[in-house]
């Protein structure tokens, strides 16, 4: 069933995937890279420009706990299964 | 005598002088040309009394409808000051209550074993955390101004567990009928709940008190209030219909 541990299992492989993104070869290509979307300093950021602030953001702040909670994922799964 | 907390000049010395509470905050006496005289007359004392009673229970009444029309707080009202503040008490107790029922209701299907309870417990925390997490970020993505914090969040999405007790009990006593008849019920209740409730949070102002104000952004709004409002059945449904048979 659905529980807490598959919620972290599903988590943690959500923020990889977010990770993973490149940033010049693939999100520039789409039209999400960071330079494109940000445009001018009106009020509403609309739902695009917010959705690539949140990924970069995520990129940014999550680079390095990931490595950790990654291999410590890794390890436990090798030894536990 | 001229008393600077009166904020009109007393031209009367009669018993007209009684009505203006507001001027009242101090005892009433103060100001008055002859108090003695006038406090003399009995029915005039008590009829002072009376007057400066009402004044200030008007006076009260002014302060706490003020209260409870500002809904943009700055800071979290309790519910002892505002009966529809949301707190986590029938949430938390609601939760409880529901895994303890589909402990019942899995016992009477003689499906039953200790453990299921704690899988019960988290799955439906698991839910709970995701709906929670997706409200945030759509709250997030609409770019909506708001008071409405994580614990309020929480808050209003545990008042669904009432409802699923109440499905559930029915179902265990009156069947598949009973089950779907109340459920149906809370389901619409809470739908109207969540409305008004994120209504008010979540639209502008003006919007929010029923003027139809156009706009992409406050229609935006409209439907993200009516999906988070639609999502509560649906996780009413998908957590209790695996325990009724």
């Amino acid at each position: 069933a659905f529980t807490l541990y598959s919620l972290l299992q599903a988590a943690l492989l959500f923020v990889n995937a977010i990770a993973v993104l490149h940033e010049e070869r693939f999100l520039r290509n789409v039209g999400w890279g960071t330079d494109q979307g940000i445009g001018g300093f009106g009020e509403e950021p609309g739902i695009k420009a917010q959705l690539m602030n949140l990924i970069r953001s995520v990129r940014t702040v999550m680079r390095v706990p990931l490595i950790a909670v990654n291999s410590i994922t890794i390890v436990l799964l090798f030894l536990f299964g | 005598v001229a008393d600077p907390h009166q904020l009109f000049d007393d031209t009367s010395s009669s018993a007209t002088a009684l009505g203006r509470g507001y001027a009242a905050q101090q005892p009433p006496a103060v100001g008055y040309p002859a108090p003695g005289s006038f406090l003399a007359e009995p029915v005039s004392s008590f009829a002072m009394a009376y007057g400066s009673t009402l004044a200030s229970q008007g006076k009260e009444i002014v302060d706490k409808n003020d209260w409870q029309v500002r809904y943009q707080q700055d800071t979290p009202v309790a519910p002892r000051f505002d009966i529809n503040a949301p707190d986590l008490y029938i949430p938390v107790m609601a939760f409880i209550t529901y895994i303890l029922v589909a402990g019942l209701a899995l016992g009477t299907q003689n499906r039953f074993s200790p453990d299921l309870l704690g899988l019960q417990a988290s799955s439906a925390l698991a839910w709970l955390i995701v709906e929670v997490l997706a409200i945030l970020l759509s709250l997030y993505l609409v770019t909506v101004n708001t008071d409405l914090t994580t614990i309020d969040l929480v808050a209003f999405s545990g008042y669904k567990y009432v409802g699923m007790i109440v499905g559930i009990v029915s179902g265990l006593l009156f069947g598949k009928t009973g089950y779907y008849l109340l459920l149906t019920w809370c389901c619409l209740s809470i739908f109207v709940f969540m409305i008004r409730t994120l209504r008010l949070k979540i639209l502008s102002e003006a919007a929010a008190e029923g003027v139809l104000v156009r706009g992409a952004k406050n229609q935006l709004r409209m439907y993200l209030t009516m999906a988070i409002a639609g999502l509560q059945p649906l996780f009413m449904y998908w957590l209790t219909f695996h325990l009724v048979r």
